[in-house]
């Protein structure tokens, strides 16, 4: 009898004390806030306590009298993501949570534009990916819309706005006929990323030499070399000519320069020269003089 | 126990007495390997003659090998050692005799030809030379005379040199995330075969800068088995020109050896580039190239330097094609002399007999190594 009472006794006796405990700390938290922005928590009951506030890479402690609102100025939270709340007073202990979300307005923005060199001519060529930040580099997820504008030495300008997918947005255009330095601007608001993009002149067009008797030697020239939207090749490139004649060979491999391939080699009588640049074929001559 | 401390003095004994019998008699290669020459043997025939001086050669003894010849008044001992180790640098100058061969080729009581085939041991592997020579008595002893090559001398002139020449600036480690770097050379392989030889795979094929930049190519393959799992993996080492200027050919070969083509599923190829500085400088002209039928068949021609500049080390790699213009085989040779301006470096590259006969056409380019020397 008497131990039954003593159970009841101390049952109650806790429960007590657990009240007593919920009215010494609960909390208000806010569900949500914007990174950088002010807030608040609003703490009920008396004594003093301590607060922390705890997140990815950031701690905040604060002495609180509770009861009391707790105001956090601007900036004070600045990365996104989910924070734990703390309130530890002398004899108890309440938890909450809520969350940082990136600030709505874009501040800045990451641009990968590739490839930053490709032949003319080329359909959806180039691509670029852009991903949205605030002002607290945290990435804006919220679909917001980005511009990208490739504009090319000639004038020409292509333009495309694109909403961003969980923080990216991309896209992917034509480089042109010309060959020349393109400006590749990606902007949302008032902020702005530029790329350079070359457009470099494709493959040879109609490769065509001559020939010309220089002493024993022959000169050979090739036309200005250019390609099929009549870009000129650039120096360097290399342009083959081959002169096969009676089971043998002489080939070389000689540079543009200044437009033209040009070089001297021994004349044969009856020889067939060709010439090549890469995987295209030019024309071919044959020496019968 | 007496057994034991017996058989530790016969050996003893017998150790003391093996050292000093090679002391006193040392056997006559290893006299020769230690720089004695315990090897020579009388010059008494002109086979004798020949290998006695292929010995020195060997030990690199200038000075008694330049005392052999009958003919050493028309050369010095300088210009002699040149004519083997070359005049510029060169794939022979940090190289080393491996081994000689000597063939009598005519023989009379006062004089003979003997055929000295020199193999060096070369940074690339195994390079023979061969030198015919006369061998002429003299008293009882047979004195040989070395054709001497003297060195080419290219004429003191400017040749003014202004080919095109690439640098790179590469992004920076401190360069934002997203920030772009220099695009590599896009390379594209043009044609690739698979082709099984008796000690294993072959892959031939061409691969093709198609960019407008100088790019450093490599290829790997990767065999897959019938189940697609990788069996093997190999790169192209050395059969492939590494450099490749704007709409330059290269040949590659990759083997693997001890794989059979039955085994294989598919290949995997991976061709490999990057920016590199570059100069369009020197173009070497491949002069008067033949294409030589079975048996010994090969492709012959001459190189000609058509810059200013001294090449070190040539590596010629010829490309072969059936009649369908199907890549048969790659072969190399590398030049052990280096290539003057304006002056005809002869090579020969050797083929496979037994695909000599589907050859019908053929493409050679050349790589080349300077030193930076100028004339």
């Amino acid at each position: 009898m008497r131990a039954r009472l003593a159970f009841v006794l101390s049952g109650l006796a806790i429960a007590t004390m657990q009240l007593a405990f919920a009215q010494a700390g609960s909390m208000t938290l806010p569900k949500t806030i914007e990174a950088g922005n002010a807030f608040s928590i609003q703490s009920s009951g008396s004594g003093k306590a301590t607060l922390y506030v705890v997140g990815l890479g950031q701690v905040l402690k604060r002495d609180v009298q509770l009861g009391e609102t707790s105001f956090f100025p601007a900036g004070s939270l600045f990365n996104a993501g989910h924070y734990v709340v703390i309130l530890a007073g002398d004899s108890s202990t309440e938890s909450g949570a809520f969350d940082v979300l990136p600030a709505s307005t874009p501040a800045d923005l990451s641009f990968l534009a590739r490839p930053s060199r490709l032949p003319v001519g080329l359909h959806n060529g180039i691509t670029g990916a852009a991903y949205v930040f605030d002002a607290y580099h945290n990435l804006i997820v919220a679909p917001t819309s980005v511009s990208f504008e490739l504009s090319s030495p000639s004038g020409i300008v292509q333009k495309r706005i694109v909403a961003t997918h969980d923080g990216a947005a991309w896209t992917a255009l034509d480089s042109t006929a010309q060959q020349g330095i393109d400006r590749f601007v990606a902007q949302v608001d008032h902020a702005s990323s530029a790329r350079v993009v070359e457009q470099v002149p494709g493959d040879p067009c109609g490769l065509k030499m001559s020939a010309e008797q220089t002493g024993r030697e022959l000169q050979l020239k090739t036309d200005p070399v250019r390609d099929c939207n009549g870009n000129a090749v650039p120096d360097g490139t290399i342009v083959t000519f081959t002169e096969a004649y009676n089971g043998g060979q002489s080939t070389v491999d000689v540079p543009l320069k200044r437009g033209i391939a040009e070089v001297q080699m021994a004349g044969h009588i009856g020889a067939t020269i060709s010439v090549a640049s890469g995987v295209v074929l030019g024309n071919q001559i044959r020496w019968e003089k | 126990m007496n057994k034991g401390r017996l058989l530790a003095a016969f050996l003893g004994a017998t150790t003391v007495a093996l050292v000093v019998i090679g002391t006193v008699w040392p056997a006559p290669s290893a006299a020769a390997y230690a720089g004695g020459a315990g090897m020579m043997r009388s010059s008494s025939t002109p086979e004798a003659a020949v290998e006695n001086l292929g010995d020195e050669i060997r030990t690199q003894a200038w000075e008694e090998a330049y005392a052999s010849f009958a003919n050493k008044a028309q050369f010095t001992e300088p210009e002699f050692v040149h004519d083997l180790t070359g005049y510029y640098p060169s794939l022979l100058t940090y190289t080393t005799l491996d081994k000689f061969e000597v063939r009598p080729l005519h023989s009379s009581a006062n004089e003979a030809d003997v055929e000295l085939k020199l193999h060096w041991a070369t940074v690339v592997g195994s390079s023979a030379t061969t030198r015919d020579l006369r061998v002429v008595k003299n008293g009882d002893r047979w004195e040989p005379e070395w054709p001497i090559v003297k060195e080419v001398r290219v004429p003191p002139q400017v040749i003014p040199v202004n080919y095109l020449r690439w640098d790179v600036i590469y992004r920076g480690a401190g360069d934002d995330w997203g920030a772009q770097d220099v695009e590599a050379p896009h390379v594209r392989i043009v044609d690739m075969h698979p082709v099984e030889r008796a000690d294993g795979v072959v892959i031939l094929g061409e691969l093709l800068n198609e960019d407008v930049v100088p790019a450093w190519v490599s290829v790997s393959a990767t065999l897959l088995g019938k189940n697609q799992s990788p069996t093997a993996t190999e790169g192209s080492f050395d059969k492939i020109s590494h450099l490749l200027l704007p709409k330059q050919v290269t040949p590659f070969l990759i083997k693997f050896p001890g794989a059979s083509l039955s085994n294989v599923g598919s290949i995997r190829m991976t061709p490999v580039s990057a920016l590199i500085a570059a100069s369009a400088d020197p173009v070497i002209e491949i002069e008067n190239e033949q294409l030589h039928p079975a048996p010994g068949a090969s492709l012959t021609g001459q190189l000609i330097n058509q810059s200013g500049q001294i090449v070190n080390v040539a590596h010629v790699l010829g490309t072969f094609y059936d009649k369908t213009g199907h890549v048969v085989w790659v072969a190399d040779q590398y030049i052990d002399q280096a290539l003057l301006p304006e002056t005809a470096v002869p090579f020969e590259i050797h083929i496979p007999e037994d695909l000599a006969r589907d050859i019908s056409s053929q493409r050679t380019v050349i790589a080349t190594y300077s030193a930076g020397g100028s004339l």
